[in-house]
């Protein structure tokens, strides 16, 4: 899909977007709060036929941002959904597993040293940190010293 | 009472000495065939990207490259191109030649590697001797132009930090000259040779769907029909001024990544030559002083696939965000697909196919319900070599003798 037409379709989400960021040409942010991200995402990878590259999670100072990166390869843009989550105490927001199977071991990994909870994830068991490393310690987590 | 019974499980790793990632495969089988697989991955977790972000944004480069040693020049290079995002800077023409050098003469080594890996685990031993002998010149090029066989640490933002000094210029294209017509003859023994056509084709397919669905890249996407390569996609370096194809197959099986992997040793080898010839004059880098507060996504193709690093900067020295994904994290759970169904001497060349930084081998066992090893890893390879015998005899073929071509 070119580039264009890209962001054309792009207003059928309109609604569910908090707003659009263009960095160059070829990076697009969309950014949406977390109980919009699973449509988002669904609508990239379903509707626009976008390559899922990886999910990026982040610990900032007031919330959790979940980065979900797509790839349009035939305009060469990187499309990142860039969803907002608010809650510190028990953060979660919808698994994209259930219609995407690449994103299942990123899911686990951002569960492991983030402490996020993917609601509906099929099989959210620890993926990279070790089977002694203490329950309820997230290593990405600001907290944690470095 | 009866005990109910139970399948046995296959246990493929976590531990080789030969290669760099650990990764842990339990197959569950019904008689020789697979019907189910789970993946344990992270017996080498070093917490890189937190690491990173204790790091100064020029310190960086080196510990990615320490991501992987095959792809120790893709790692870096995503990495400041990520940065060069975050800043919006250009680096000057003749370092992004030099970075496309070294980059290709790391796809080379690395499909070289493979292909030798490939040839042993289906018993095809002078394949491996010689791929690897071939591959050899390569490393001793990298050595030549940076100081290293591996871990190269010539990327830095804003350009490189050495040159290719312009007297090494005939020697790199003497050398590859000669890699060149070695490959040839290589590619040429595989793609004719019957045997390898019967042991290959139609085993451990993973279809486009698949292939889209577990959203892998590189030679296990291209090898599916999926046509996908950074370096055509989103150009970086100075691959938009040269001269090469996207090369796919639409198959998907073992065979077809194979091909799609020689091939690109020829043009890798091609487009190398023509980078060495175009390389312009004038400086290697520009002077990048301050990182800007902002984020950044840089992709390279290393030898596996996309690479992708995603940076973050607050203004400071440090990044505060640093993602990385290196292309054996999408490709290698995709072993659901190509390996349920498939037969046991099929397993290893299947999950080596997708060419993981991959780790079976020595512990890889048969286990039956009471926990007693049935098979060891040496008797599945040896499957995998009497496979190979089997159809090497009924087609009544000679041995395979590159000495003869």
């Amino acid at each position: 899909m070119q580039q264009e037409e890209l962001k054309n379709r792009l207003s059928e989400v309109k609604d569910k977007l908090i707003g659009i960021e263009e960095t160059t040409e070829r990076r697009l942010y969309l950014l949406c709060e977390a109980e919009n991200a699973y449509a988002v995402n669904k609508f990239l990878f379903e509707d626009l036929s976008l390559r899922f590259v990886i999910v990026t999670g982040i610990d900032s100072d007031d919330c959790f941002e979940i980065l979900y990166h797509f790839s349009n390869d035939e305009s060469g843009c990187v499309v990142t959904i860039k969803a907002f989550i608010r809650d510190r105490e028990k953060p979660a927001i919808e698994s994209i597993t259930p219609f995407l199977p690449g994103a299942e071991w990123i899911e686990r990994e951002i569960h492991d040293i983030l402490g996020i909870d993917f609601i509906n994830h099929p099989n959210l068991r620890r993926l990279i940190l070790a089977d002694d490393w203490p329950e309820g310690v997230y290593p990405l987590r600001k907290e944690v010293k470095k | 009472m009866k005990k109910p019974v139970q399948k046995p499980i296959l246990a493929v790793g976590p531990f080789h000495p030969l290669q760099e990632e650990m990764e842990f495969f339990q197959l569950t089988l019904d008689g020789e065939i697979v019907t189910d697989i789970d993946v344990r991955i992270s017996y080498n977790h070093r917490g890189i990207e937190k690491i990173s972000e204790t790091l100064q944004f020029d310190q960086v480069p080196f510990l990615v490259s320490r991501v992987c040693g095959i792809c120790s020049a893709s790692h870096p290079l995503a990495y400041v191109q990520a940065v060069e995002d975050i800043v919006g800077v250009q680096p000057p023409e003749r370092a992004l030649y030099v970075r496309t050098i070294i980059n290709e003469l790391e796809r080379i080594h690395s499909h070289m590697l493979w292909v030798g890996l490939a040839g042993h685990f289906i018993g095809y031993d002078t394949v491996f001797m010689w791929a690897w002998k071939y591959r050899e010149p390569v490393l001793d090029l990298l050595e030549e132009i940076t100081g290293n066989r591996n871990n190269y640490g010539n990327v830095k933002v804003g350009g490189c930090r050495e040159d290719i000094p312009d007297e090494l210029k005939p020697k790199i294209l003497k050398q590859l000259d000669g890699v060149e017509k070695k490959t040839e003859m290589l590619t040429k023994a595989v793609l004719d040779d019957p045997i390898l056509h019967a042991r290959l084709k139609g085993v451990g397919i993973l279809s486009k769907e698949d292939a889209v669905a577990y959203a892998v890249t590189g030679p296990t996407a291209r090898g599916s029909g999926v046509a996908i390569d950074v370096r055509h996609d989103d150009p970086y370096a100075a691959y938009s001024d040269l001269d090469w194809n996207v090369i796919s197959q639409p198959e998907g099986d073992v065979f077809a990544k194979a091909v799609v992997r020689l091939l690109e040793v020829l043009d890798s080898i091609k487009m190398t030559k023509e980078a060495v010839r175009k390389l312009p004059g004038g400086p290697i880098t520009i002077e990048v002083k301050e990182i800007p507060p902002g984020e950044g996504c840089g992709r390279a193709e290393a030898p596996r696939g996309e690479t992708f690093h995603y940076v973050r900067s607050d203004g400071g020295n440090r990044p505060v965000r640093h993602k990385i994904r290196a292309p054996s994290f999408v490709n290698v759970p995709s072993f659901r697909a190509s390996c349920i169904g498939q037969h046991i001497a099929d397993v290893t060349i299947t999950l080596a196919a997708v060419d993981p930084c991959y780790s079976c081998t020595e512990r890889l066992a048969v286990v039956d319900s009471h926990n007693n090893v049935i098979h060891d890893y040496e008797t599945l390879l040896r499957m995998s070599r009497e496979k190979t015998a089997r159809i090497r005899k009924e087609i009544g073929a000679p041995e395979l003798k590159l000495e003869d071509l």
